[in-house]
């Protein structure tokens, strides 16, 4: 069933709270290199798939599968190990630590040094820990964040805590990147550079990504195929030109009862 | 027949000392259910209850009851005011800073209390001890006079509280502050006020726990609010957090377990019994008797 | 990151230079046997609470049991020591090791706890123990063990006192480490990055708990007698309050804040209701004023008169 192109399957997935059904019968492929936007109002269960794509909530009934494999049931550790890694909605950076300590926290499973090499300095440590440094801070400079390293993450401004958010999430050396409303709160300067960002960390990282995006100048700007959600149900899917003509996500986000 | 016997009795035994952990805690579960804190210094503000009633039966002659209520009044307005100087300020501050906050105000009640009475413990006055009443029908258990009165005063101190949180306006505004603070804030309810009442409120059912227990095992000390409200706790966490008919429920299932294992299996291993029941309970079910699920949003 | 190395070695020679001087004051006598025993105590409290540290402060989980990790390390300890004629290194280890297993045991599922309830379950937990062993006959029940052997000397406890800092240090500044610290940051966003939360939070947890069980072998052999009542939860609270003083997630902290407090303790010995009135009224200042502690996350490595001889490697724990 699998080709060697798809990255990522979700069969039939739902998610029910409470009798509450947030994604009903939820179908989304992913092939290889694919830039991807998931679009919908608020609401409409957008960032529930983004927890059930990683384990964050289990899926009610329904399957998916990465790189040919199964991914339900487990933790969100697990399938970040397996190669996915995301950000956050509302912001949730390590906000008492450095810029510098954010991203190399995320290098985690990388890391082969156990215990005894790390506290007496042994082995492997130094050398892992001069690449992770350096790694690190090849990162941020990608980010335009290099000269904001020892700065608190919290102080950071909230344009740059985005673009820490997403650092971080590459540092997890992930296959697919999830991202959930990259562009929020920028401004519409600071979303042209992250548009192009984007981009570039696609073809350069060789990544997949799926994003979750308000802004629709960014989602049509670089999006390759569009999905569109609402009440927890797909209603919509295709290249950007197509979602710009389809009647029915014109009504979902036009309004009309 | 002895053994029936034995059990009816440490169940009697065993709801009288329960009814005084469900006084207690109330309190916390309502401070719970407000302001999402552990108040260890609940516990203290039980000795200091039970210290003014002491005071006010020995050294001032009064009768019980008008003694009770001086306890009531003086410690529920000494826990309004705990709130208003230590918890009020850090109301945006991290649980964790207030739980520690709380550790100190324990030790501040506990040890000035100590500065001011002495770490001696003092005797209560013996009262209804020729008072008791003996059911031949179920064996010949005995319930004495101090036990009647834990019962009846306790149940009495239900029915108002039922009464004031059922009925009245500043009840409603309780449950509603409970439930969700900012809203009910949108909603006209003062919550500082309401926080202040439920301090209030909680602090006067500890007082009078005091007070019951000063006059049920005749000694108080300084360092005798420890264990009572950490057991209470559990009695809150076992009923379901936040719940009042959880803490009652609580506070009596864990009286009675403290009764059969004392009598049954050895006294020492009382207050472990009250722990691994806190600990079971948070393991298999962390909401309680009759809480709810809730999940987190990410 | 050769800085490290240097930074280390400099730390080292400061500690031999402070070991031979108050070595050299006991020796010389010039101590009295009160103020050897304190120091000693100020030694095990700096092990205590650095290791308290590494749970509460580093890795944000709230436990409250660990002077109930201390009984078990003492009571492994005087056994094997008086009972069996073990060494005195071998039966610390020993009592480090049956903490940190006992750590293990109930951290896995207790850890799954947030908040304010682990706080009191690792309470109750602590609790339970000294409870148990008060009901073990065999090391003398709530009269306490006797005939506990002095090994405890100011050498034994320095040293395992550095040793415990080294580790805590180098631990916190790993791989590690950093998954521990992000667990207490944000506990979603590191199972995101990869980190197996529940892992960490044993690992830190065991840890300490092991630390904890060394410390209270050391404790125990500096008396004839110890007794349950000595590991009561007021126990944990002291050492909290030594964290809290000196700064959740600071290891310049915990021994600043295990020199002060043991330091105020021994001078207001002849009036105990003083020094816990005291205690009180600097813990709510405290969470009033400067709730990060002292020391907040800083070291003194990286503070700015010391920032000349310790040069930076851009670890902030260090």
């Amino acid at each position: 069933m699998s080709d060697m192109n798809e990255i990522l399957q979700a069969e039939n997935v739902s998610e029910v709270f409470g009798g509450l059904k947030a994604v009903s019968d939820f179908n989304l492929r992913l092939e290889r290199g694919e830039l991807v936007g998931l679009i919908g109002p608020n609401g409409a269960g957008k960032t529930t798939v983004f927890n059930m794509l990683t384990g964050v909530y289990q899926p009610t009934s329904g399957n998916i599968s990465f790189e040919g494999e199964s991914i339900v049931g487990l933790k969100p550790y697990q399938v970040t190990q397996r190669g996915i890694a995301r950000t956050f909605q509302n912001i949730r950076l390590f906000s008492e630590l450095t810029v510098l300590e954010n991203v190399k926290i995320a290098f985690h499973y990388h890391v082969k040094y156990g215990l005894l090499e790390s506290v007496l300095r042994i082995g492997r440590y130094f050398q892992e820990e001069e690449a992770i440094e350096e790694e690190s801070r090849k990162l941020l400079k990608i980010f335009h964040l290099e000269d904001k390293a020892d700065e608190v993450a919290k102080n950071l401004p909230y344009g740059a805590q985005r673009r820490l958010e997403i650092a971080r999430a590459l540092a997890a050396k992930p296959k697919l990147l999830l991202l959930d409303e990259p562009a929020a709160g920028m401004n519409p300067q600071e979303t042209k550079e992250l548009m192009d960002m984007i981009r570039w960390i696609r073809h350069e990282f060789g990544l997949t990504i799926l994003l979750i995006e308000h802004d629709m100048s960014l989602v049509m700007g670089i999006c390759e195929r569009i999905y569109v959600l609402e009440y927890g149900e797909v209603i919509a899917q295709g290249t950007p030109e197509e979602i710009k003509s389809n009647p029915e996500v014109i009504r979902a986000y036009l309004g009309g009862e | 027949m002895e053994v029936l016997h034995q059990v009816l009795q440490q169940l009697i035994n065993g709801i009288s000392l329960g009814s005084i952990y469900a006084l207690i805690a109330l309190g916390y579960t309502m401070i719970y259910g407000i302001i999402k804190l552990i108040n260890f210094a609940h516990g203290d503000i039980y000795m200091v209850g039970a210290y003014i009633g002491f005071f006010a039966i020995t050294q001032v002659h009064l009768p019980i009851v008008p003694s009770l209520l001086i306890s009531l009044v003086v410690t529920g307005a000494l826990g309004m005011l705990v709130e208003r100087l230590a918890y009020k300020p850090l109301r945006h501050a991290p649980r964790i800073s207030v739980l520690i906050t709380a550790i100190g105000v324990s030790f501040f009640l506990e040890y000035t209390t100590m500065y001011f009475v002495s770490p001696t413990p003092r005797t209560f006055p013996a009262m209804f001890g020729d008072v008791a009443v003996t059911i031949d029908s179920l064996g010949g258990i005995v319930i004495n006079g101090q036990q009647m009165l834990i019962l009846g005063i306790t149940a009495v101190l239900m029915v108002i509280l039922t009464y004031i949180v059922q009925r009245t306006k500043t009840g409603k505004a309780m449950r509603a502050a409970s439930f969700d603070t900012e809203t009910a804030e949108l909603m006209g309810i003062n919550s500082d006020r309401i926080i202040s009442i439920t301090f209030g409120i909680g602090s006067a059912l500890a007082a009078v726990a005091g007070v019951l227990v000063g006059i049920y095992y005749n000694s108080i000390d300084p360092l005798m609010g420890i264990m009572p409200g950490l057991k209470a706790f559990v009695a809150a966490v076992l009923g379901g957090i936040g719940i009042l008919p959880g803490a009652v429920v609580g506070g009596l299932i864990l009286g009675v377990v403290e009764a059969f294992v004392s009598g049954f299996i050895s006294s020492t291993f009382r207050d472990a019994a009250a722990f691994a029941i806190l600990i079971l309970v948070l393991l298999v079910r962390p909401t309680g008797i009759f809480g709810k699920n809730t999940k987190e949003k990410v | 990151m050769k800085y490290l190395r240097k930074n280390d070695l400099i730390v080292l020679a400061l500690s031999l230079v402070l070991f031979a001087v108050l070595q050299g004051l006991i020796s010389g006598r010039v101590l009295s046997s009160f103020w050897q025993l304190n120091l000693l105590i100020i030694g095990i409290n700096i092990i205590l609470s650095a290791s308290l540290n590494l749970i509460n402060g580093y890795t944000g989980q709230f436990s409250l049991g660990h002077a109930g990790f201390m009984a078990v390390g003492a009571y492994v300890g005087v056994v094997l020591t008086t009972n069996f004629h073990v060494p005195f290194g071998l039966a610390l280890i020993a009592g480090g090791i049956a903490a940190g297993c006992l750590g293990f045991l109930v951290g896995i599922p207790t850890l799954r706890l947030r908040g304010d309830y682990l706080a009191i379950a690792t309470l109750g937990l602590g609790e339970i123990i000294r409870i148990v062993i008060m009901n073990i006959q065999y090391v003398g029940g709530a009269a306490g063990f006797k005939g506990i052997p002095h090994n405890t000397t100011f050498a034994w406890v320095f040293f395992i006192m550095l040793f415990t800092l080294f580790f805590i240090k180098n631990f916190v500044n790993s791989n590690h480490g950093r998954a521990c610290l992000a667990i207490r940051e944000n506990e979603i966003a590191a199972e995101s990055m990869g980190v197996n939360t529940t892992k960490y939070k044993v690992m830190a947890f065991t840890i300490g708990a092991a630390f904890a069980g060394v410390a209270g072998g050391l404790f125990a052999h500096c008396f004839y007698i110890i007794s349950p009542s000595s590991f009561t939860f007021m126990q944990t609270f002291n050492y909290l309050i030594m964290v809290v003083m000196g700064g959740l997630g600071s290891i310049t902290g915990s021994i600043a804040g295990a020199f002060v407090v043991t330091f105020i303790s021994a001078a207001l010995a002849s009036w105990p209701e003083f020094r816990m009135i005291i205690y009180a009224i600097a813990l709510i200042l405290l969470m009033f004023y400067r709730p990060q502690g002292l020391f907040g996350y800083m070291e003194l490595t990286n503070m700015g008169i010391f920032r000349r001889i310790f040069k930076k490697g851009g670890t902030p724990h260090e």
